[in-house]
């Protein structure tokens, strides 16, 4: 299930944060913001994603880099918080 | 006003060169044109000046290039000497005789007299050259701040200069090419470092240094840099009245000396403090009353018209508005690169450029503005930002001071929502060490710099082990490292931002092109060199910037113009392009075949980008800067690439 969903995150970056260019994508471990990928806006359009994609509202205490800077961080907090949504 | 072209060496057909270089900066110059060929080709060495021309001072007696008495001399002059009647009256006394009214003559003979001593006597925004018969020598100077340009390159052993690169463009096999390091530039700076340029192998004179050319080559020598006291001998001691009497002192001679001209003066509003401030200084000393001048939008997020219209009322001027749609953004884009003659990761030149054009219609062609205060007396957010992240630094992982930033930017509405976390990491409260010169400005070059990700594999591996930021590094003077950071901060934003961008590309290119003249009161050097021995307690207090400013000049302004927040002038960006026409021409210019055969960006990256910009309504920082960007990249190389024959018919 977790493979699932890091590759459902690892694609949504590739698509709308690198425009398509897979080569740019960083390790499950590596943070976002430092790469340059994600910006305030871009953390923004990540929790709306999350929301539509795994049908949960993220809390507004959850926005933290802890939960969201590494795509390791967010299949974990996806996993915990929408278990019964993806396990379909 | 106006603008000047000219080579040392030796030219085929000299006369004509001179003719099609002036006719490429023909709107720098509306009022008359004027070349020489000073020193025929076959003498060692050859030299020619054009010059084109907008009246404003010495109306009717100061046609370029001017001979002095002798002959011996010949200068081609863009800007003015503010000073020129005190330069003036000090040369008659000493018994010299003038021809003309104007500042032409006052500066050749202070240089028939002083040589490049001279260039210390000046204030004022002036690029010129002079050719000295005496020695064979060409010299080209430029003021203190940047407001004027001048670009230089050289061919066959020919040097050739002009205030801007498309008179270049009709040198005799001269082909355009985009610098790909520039590009880098731009990408992270958002202008590339003097003296580079966009064109490979154009150069720019920087701000205060001058050049002497001959026979035997050119030397390039500063006779004015900004300076800071040490940190340690900053004094703290200062009486803040005593202070602001001298501020309030030098700022109201800046404003009356450049004033002076034979055509009506107007100001503009922003509705800002400084242009406020400007404009209420020019209107008491505008014996037949003030001409205002304002940009409007209709987004309540960028548009200041209220404290325009309020300001105006208060000062009982002529105030006259346009308003500047997305639309008209968008329409005048390409002829904005065309003048900026650069790739922009902004649109904000564009509304600046309408404005220029309604102060032509409206008759004027002179204008004082606000600019230079924000760096002169540390107005900008990022002055503020670097402060609260070097307080954030100090407690990492602290919950509660990185709150502050949200403070900063109450019109980013991206921001509003995010964690103190988040906050911190989108600063890099935690991780720029604070020995690092450029720590006030790494977040915007780090923002600004992600939107590289859509430069191709090629100019990638073109670029592979290049920084813009460590060449940045590179040009600080070795003292930098000892000032206050408020003070470095202030110098990297009136080093390399202010003339690459904001004079330049939002500034006198925007103006000239429609022949219309910006003056600064606030870049009058001896405003600049009081501003820097100031505490930087006095120029930002607490997160209260311009302190000392408003407290200067509270009793002119309203209140609610005198205590405003700093609003940064920001125009729509990816958005202005949203509408049905404009999607059209991003279309052709972005067109996937074209991208890609220019090589510069990745075209399926850029594809996708234009898809989802169009489907915005607010663009991340990063999208709105890589559309810019790559757009008048695209548009830069339209215009420019290969040939010169386009921009020379367009100009």
């Amino acid at each position: 299930m977790s493979a699932a969903i890091k590759e459902t995150i690892r694609s949504f970056i590739v698509e709308n944060f690198l425009f398509g260019d897979e080569a740019g994508l960083p390790g499950d471990a590596e943070s976002l913001i430092a790469g340059g990928i994600i910006d305030s806006t871009g953390v923004l359009e990540l929790v709306a994603f999350i929301e539509e994609q795994f049908g949960f509202t993220v809390a507004d205490s959850d926005i933290v880099p802890a939960n969201l800077d590494t795509i390791e961080a967010i299949a974990g907090y996806v996993g915990r918080n929408a278990s019964a949504a993806v396990a379909a | 006003m106006c603008g000047l072209a000219g080579y040392i060496g030796n030219v085929a057909e000299p006369e004509r060169l001179l003719a099609a270089m002036g006719d490429a900066i023909a709107h720098r110059g509306p009022d008359g044109r004027g070349l020489k060929v000073i020193a025929p080709s076959g003498s060692a060495p050859g030299a020619g000046l054009s010059h084109v021309r907008l009246s404003i001072v010495g109306l009717a007696d100061s046609a370029q290039p001017m001979l002095s008495e002798d002959g011996a001399l010949a200068i081609a002059f863009n800007g003015e000497i503010f000073n020129y009647v005190e330069l003036r009256e000090e040369l008659v006394a000493r018994g010299h005789r003038f021809r003309t009214s104007g500042d032409t003559e006052v500066l050749l003979k202070l240089y028939e007299i002083y040589g490049a001593e001279c260039l210390s006597r000046l204030n004022g925004d002036f690029a010129f050259a002079i050719w000295d018969g005496r020695t064979k020598r060409m010299m080209l100077a430029r003021d203190r701040m940047g407001v004027r340009p001048l670009f230089y390159t050289e061919k066959a052993g020919t040097l050739y200069f002009a205030s801007e690169v498309k008179a270049l463009l009709a040198i005799p096999g001269f082909h355009a090419t985009l610098d790909p390091f520039a590009l880098d530039q731009v990408f992270t700076l958002w202008s590339p470092i003097a003296p580079r340029t966009a064109f490979e192998g154009v150069f720019e004179l920087e701000a205060g240094n001058y050049m002497i050319a001959d026979a035997s080559g050119r030397r390039i020598s500063t006779y004015w840099s900004l300076d800071f006291p040490d940190a340690g001998d900053v004094r703290l001691d200062m009486d803040e009245n005593e202070k602001a009497a001298q501020l309030r002192h030098l700022l109201e001679d800046a404003t009356r000396i450049r004033l002076r001209a034979d055509v009506p003066v107007g100001s503009c509003l922003s509705g800002g403090l400084d242009s406020s401030i400007v404009a209420a200084l020019a209107a008491d000393m505008a014996p037949r009353g003030l001409d205002t001048f304002a940009i409007t939008f209709d987004s309540a997020e960028h548009d200041e018209s209220s404290f325009q219209t309020l300001m105006a009322r208060h000062l009982g001027v002529k105030h006259h508005e346009i308003n500047c749609s997305e639309a008209d953004i968008a329409a005048a884009f390409p002829d904005v690169v065309r003048l900026a003659e650069k790739p922009l990761i902004r649109t904000a030149p564009a509304p600046m450029y309408r404005l220029s054009s309604l102060i032509r219609e409206t008759g004027m062609t002179v204008v004082l503005t606000g600019e230079g205060a924000d760096e002169v007396f540390a107005g900008y957010d990022l002055f503020k930002e670097a402060k609260v992240r070097r307080f954030c630094a100090r407690q990492p992982g602290s919950k509660i001071r990185p709150h502050l930033f949200r403070k900063l930017y109450p019109y980013l509405p991206g921001l509003q929502k995010q964690s103190a976390e988040y906050l911190a990491a989108f600063f890099g409260a935690d991780a720029a060490p604070l020995s690092d010169p450029l720590f006030s400005h790494r977040p915007r070059l780090r923002g600004t710099a992600a939107a590289k990700l859509f430069f191709s594999g090629d100019l990638k591996s073109k670029l592979a082990g290049y920084d813009a930021a460590d060449d940045m590094i590179a040009q600080l003077p070795e003292r930098f490292g000892r000032w206050h950071p408020l003070h470095q901060a202030q110098y990297l934003e009136t080093r390399f931002l202010m003339p690459g961008y904001i004079l330049s590309s939002q500034g006198d290119r925007m103006a000239m092109g429609n022949g219309v003249e910006g003056r600064f009161p606030f870049l009058d050097h001896r405003l600049v060199e009081f501003a820097a021995t100031l505490s930087p307690s006095m120029k930002l207090k607490g997160l209260k910037e311009k302190y000392l400013l408003r407290k200067s000049m509270a009793d002119k302004l309203p209140a609610e113009i005198a205590y405003r927040v700093k609003q940064p002038y920001r125009a729509p960006d990816s958005r202005a392009f949203s509408g049905a026409v404009a999607q059209e021409q991003v279309h052709a210019v972005l067109d996937q075949r074209r991208v890609a055969g220019d090589g510069f960006f990745n075209a399926a990256a850029v594809d996708k980008l234009v898809q989802k910009c169009a489907g915005q309504t607010a663009p991340s920082f990063r999208d709105d800067t890589a559309f810019i960007g790559v757009l008048s990249t695209q548009m830069w190389l339209d215009i420019f690439k290969g040939t010169n024959r386009r921009a020379s018919e367009a100009a």
